[in-house]
Order: structure tokens, then sequence, then C-alpha cells
């Protein structure tokens, strides 16, 4: 187990410097300069040229991203251009609150979609059943951004019942576990649960039924175990994929936050990632997507790893 | 008959299917005396294994269960949901055909034996590992206590066949119900595992219902074979009454479409032609009719009824009756 873990964290290693060169080459394939969006517009090419070299934009890109590699592992993210301040911390700030929104949206998500996956598979086409599916086929098919600003008109202008933007009172940009942040946070992480809790519920009801059908759970009943215990062994064997799911979505929740993060204005990466792109603000871009992309990999590593410590039948060679 | 430990009188079966009603078994008689192993024997579709599922009311919820199943001295038919799950697996257990398919695949096989001793007895779980240890033993799994620790996937299919024997004869039940146990194994596994079988009836005092599609192998483990077909017994009686002096025309069938030694390599398997019918619409009368060699008009009229060829010997043909 431990010698699986191992390698597979060995693995981890080309695949992060495959994406580090990925970042960083994306970025300069985009066009446009990011220089112009700060300089005056009358400034002259001394200026701009001047400004290249403090960015170290005059260098060619092998040795740009030697420096730029060897910055990112002291935990220099570079500055960022707008607003001049350290990109690891406007990122960290930004990772912190994503996470928040992200973890919270997917334990709402797991939680609804594992009990409507649970009762849909037990009680297959029965009227419950096809309740589950309607409300996870919404989930998924539902525009998410749409189902926000529906959110908000409904439970903000309309009813008053909740904040509409921002993370926490007095456009705090930083989330806290309080009362006060809670209320902040409940709409966009509801809104962003519904894809989660759609595809969680659907892969449940599967597996579930799957399971179900299988000749162990008669083995089970044939010995004379009671349901309870029947339901404990149709959740371990459950557990395993549905985990991996849960992972995966809260990956895809991390990085793919954008439109929700916009609809709320929640100060996170997807809300960093817009702001990054339209200001051209080449280091910020780079380092949030960097930080989204190791995201991904450790995810995957924690989810493999997991995956194999609970089900034995996974190779741990 | 008393002292009978399995007494099945006019077993039904029904399935829903669709608008109408699949009577998969009709009328079934079956009666054992404790360390009798009777052989149910009959092809796909016969009803055997649903004959079998049923003294266990293991059958799924669109089923309608008829007739009268004892077992121990106690109404089967009339267990509330708790009795039943007391009685499944204490009083009888089940092997099944594919060992590999009935372990839970991510829990270790001791383990799933524990829980069984745990479940019936409410020992303690070092007590139940002791007890699975004894039965590895006893069905000679070599390196018993490494091999406890193992997941169903890390044994070969004749230890899984041996583990789920261990398991079913954790709770020292009086009855066991075998579906095909030796189907899925190889010829040279098949035999050990019947051997073993064999040797733990006599010791435990099982009584053993067997179902299966290989006369060889029903000759082999039985006492006395019921065969099948179309959810009723045709024939019954000792082995050596059914194979020697076989009476009604589907065992004989049956028998003729074996394999012998003396077989030349041309030489033809005999096999019984036409397939069997479709249980939501039988044939009158004889459900074997239409595919008698000896079929008469007045088959088609009633079910025939058993006929006593000899003790203990009898068939459902009419041309018995004459």
């Amino acid at each position: 187990m431990l010698l699986y873990a191992v390698k597979r964290l060995l693995y981890v290693l080309p695949v992060a410097l495959g994406v580090s060169i990925v970042c960083f080459l994306l970025v300069h394939l985009a066009p446009g300069d990011p220089l112009t969006s700060i300089l005056p517009i009358d400034a002259t090419a001394q200026q701009q040229q001047e400004m290249r070299i403090a960015y170290g934009f005059d260098k060619p890109l092998p040795l740009q991203y030697g420096i730029w590699l060897w910055k990112v592992l002291h935990g220099d993210l570079g500055r960022s251009i707008a607003t001049g301040r350290p990109v690891a911390i406007e990122v960290a700030n930004a990772v912190g609150n994503s996470l928040i929104l992200a973890s919270i949206a997917t334990l709402i998500g797991f939680g609804f979609g594992t009990f409507f996956g649970f009762v849909a598979g037990y009680f297959r086409n029965s009227l419950l059943d096809r309740l589950a599916s309607v409300i996870s086929i919404l989930g998924v098919s539902v525009p998410n951004y749409w189902l926000g600003m529906v959110m908000v008109i409904v439970f903000s202008a309309l009813l008053g019942w909740l904040p509409s933007t921002g993370a926490g009172p007095n456009g705090s940009a930083h989330w806290r576990p309080d009362l006060e942040h809670l209320r902040f946070i409940l709409l966009p992480a509801l809104t962003m649960s519904a894809i989660p809790m759609g595809i969680i519920s659907r892969t449940v009801r599967a597996l579930v039924a799957d399971i179900l059908d299988q000749d162990f759970v008669q083995a089970l009943r044939a010995k004379g175990m009671r349901e309870g215990a029947v339901f404990r062994h149709v959740v371990r064997n459950a557990a395993p994929t549905a985990l991996a799911v849960m992972g995966l979505q809260l990956g895809y929740l991390l990085g793919g936050s954008i439109l929700i993060e916009t609809v709320f204005a929640w100060p996170g990466t997807g809300f960093l990632l817009n702001t990054a792109i339209f200001q051209r603000d080449l280091p910020l871009l780079q380092g949030t997507i960097l930080v989204l992309a190791f995201f991904f990999v450790a995810l995957n590593l924690i989810v493999d790893v997991l995956q194999s410590a609970l089900d034995p039948r996974i190779q741990r060679g | 008959m008393s002292g009978a430990i399995v007494e099945v009188n006019d077993l039904t079966v029904d399935f829903r299917a669709g608008r109408g009603t699949i009577r998969a078994v009709c009328g079934v008689d079956l009666s054992l005396q404790p360390g009798e192993t009777v052989a149910l024997l009959g092809e796909s579709g016969s009803g055997k294994s649903v004959t079998l599922r049923a003294m266990m009311r293991l059958l799924p919820k669109s089923s309608r269960i008829g007739g009268r199943v004892r077992v121990d001295d106690r109404d089967v038919l009339a267990l509330s949901a708790a009795e039943l799950t007391a009685y499944r697996g204490r009083t009888v257990s089940m092997i099944f055909q594919d060992p590999g398919l009935a372990f839970d695949p991510v829990y270790r096989v001791g383990d799933q034996i524990a829980e069984t001793v745990i479940r019936h007895e409410g020992c303690s779980r070092a007590a139940a590992r002791q007890r699975g240890l004894e039965l590895f033993e006893r069905v000679r799994i070599p390196s018993p206590g490494r091999r406890l620790d193992n997941f169903p996937h890390e044994m070969s299919g004749g230890m899984r066949q041996r583990a789920m024997i261990a398991l079913a004869l954790a709770c020292r039940p009086k009855v066991l119900l075998a579906d095909e146990p030796t189907t899925a194994l190889d010829a040279t596994v098949q035999i050990q595992v019947l051997l073993l079988l064999r040797e733990l009836q006599r010791e435990f005092g099982l009584a053993i219902v067997f179902v299966t599609h290989d006369i060889g192998v029903a000759v082999e483990i039985a006492d006395r074979i019921a065969v099948m077909y179309a959810g009723r017994i045709v024939e019954s009686g000792s082995c050596a009454a059914v194979i020697n002096t076989a009476s009604h025309p589907y065992t004989k069938g049956l028998l003729a479409s074996r394999g012998h030694a003396r077989m030349g390599k041309n030489d033809r398997l005999k096999a019984i032609p036409g397939s069997p019918p479709d249980l939501s619409a039988p044939p009158p009368g004889c459900a074997f009719g239409p595919r008698c060699e000896s079929f008469v008009e007045s088959c088609a009229d009633q079910v025939p009824p058993s006929v006593a060829i000899e003790v203990g010997h009898e068939a459902r043909c009419i041309r018995l009756l004459a």
C-alpha cells in the first residue's frame, strides 16, 4: 500500500513538469502584449523596452521559462502587472475562497446525490426512482449560471433572505466559518452543487442497481444477513467509485467555477482568472492556471490512492 | 413421512412478467430425511433452481410461492421477515454455482464467514474467526490462517468453492441447498468438491438438495434423483432405479444423450429434439408431449399423474398407467 502510494507520487513528477511547461507556453501563445494595458497610450518605444526588460519579456522563451520555473519552485509566482501585489498571495487567497466554496458545494452535491442515488437504485422503476431521476437530470442539464441568477432573483431580490454577492459582509475578501459568512456562501454553493449532485446521483443509482443484481447480494441474504448488513455491503462496494466521482467533481468545481464565481462575485480562482484574462495580467494568469493544474494532479493522486485502499482488486503494484 | 427434515408439498412458484404470469414451478413434492441427498436434475428453465430458492424464499418480489414448505418442523412460507433471516444460514444454507460471484469482492473471505457466525450465534469476533479457521481446515484449504485473510479474487475457483462450503456450514445447518456448485469448476476440481461434500454430509448429518444438469454429478452425490421438466418432477427414485430403469421418456432421452466410453469418433450423441416449452403458454397435458418420441393424442388431455413403478420410484407418463 505504502509502496503504491510512493510509486504513484513519483509518477506525479513528470506530469507536473509537463503541466508547468504547458501553463507557461499557453499564455505566451495568446495574442496581445500585457504591457500595453498598463503603459500609458503615449508611452515611447524606449519606455516599452524598459518595461519589457523589467518584466523579463526580452529574453528568449526557454530562458524565461527557466527563470519562471526556478522562481515558482521557490514559491515566487511573480507580481501581478495590474495590482503589483505578489501573485502567490493573490492566488492563495483566491484558492482558499474557491476551495471552501467547492468543498461545501461538493459536500452538498455528494450528500444529496448519494441519497437520491441510493433511493433510486434500491427502488428501481418506482415513483421515487423517477422523481430522483428528474431531479438529477435537471441538476446536470440546467446551465448553472442561469440557475445562479434565478437563485439570486428568488432568494435575494424577491425574498431578501440571503445576500447575492461577495464572500462576506462589507466586501470581505476572506471567508470565515461563522454564521454571517455562511449566509454568503449558501447561494453560490447550492448553485454549484447542482451538477455534482446530478452526476453523483446517476452514478450511484447505476452502481447500486448493478450491485444489487450481483450474486453476492443474494448470497448475503441466503446466509441470513439482515437488510441493514446487506446495505453496509452495498455501500462498501459502491464507495470506491462514488468517491472517485466525487473527487473528480471537486476538481471540476475548483477549476470550472468561473461563471458561478462571476455571477456571485465570489473572490475565488474563477473570478481571479476572469480578471487576469481581461486585464492581460500574464503572471497572474500563469500563476492561477499553474496552481489549478496542480490541484487536478494532486486530486487524481489522492483519488487513486484512496481508491486502491478501498477496493482491494485495484492493482497496488 | 414423519421424521423428514424437508417436506415440500405441491410447491408452485409464479412470476409476474409483463401482463401475464409464468408458472416456473407447478406442484413439486419433495421429502428428505436427515442425512439424505436428493439431486434435482433438469435442463435450464426446468424450475430446479427456482424450487431450491423457494425453499429459502430467496426469490424476487415479483414471484408468488404457493403450496407447503416445511423444514425442520417449521412452515417456511409463514415465517416473518425476522424469522426468515434467522432461518436462512442457520437451519438451511446455500452454496452457489459461481463462488467467484457469491462472495462480496471487497471483504476478506474470513470476515465474510465471521459475520455469518456472529449474526447467528452472537459470539465474539475472535471466536468467529476461530470457527472460520476450523472450517477452512475441515474443507482442506492449505495454510488456512493465511487464506482467511484473502480477498475472494486472490483464491482459485476450487478454493473459493471450498471456502463457500465452509461459509455454508459455518452455523451447522441441517439442510444444504446446492445450486450447481460444481458447474463452474474444472472436471478434476469438480470431483474433489463432490467428494468433500459427501464426506461433510456424513459428518454433519446434512440433508442436501443438489441441483444439477449433469447426470454424472447427480449419480456421484445423490441417494435419490428427481428429474424436473417444465416445473414438474417427471420422475423420481433412487439413483439406481432412475438410471437403470428409466421410465419417463424425458429421462430416457437425457440418458441417451450422454457420451460413453465405447463411443467411436463418428458416433453422434443422441439429442432430444425441440426445446423446452414456453412456460407462459405451456402445452396442454404432458409438457414433454411435443418433444416425445412416443407421443399419443391422449397425452395432451391431462397432466399425467405420478405412477409408482416400484416402491420409491415414480414417473409421470400415461403410458405407465396401462
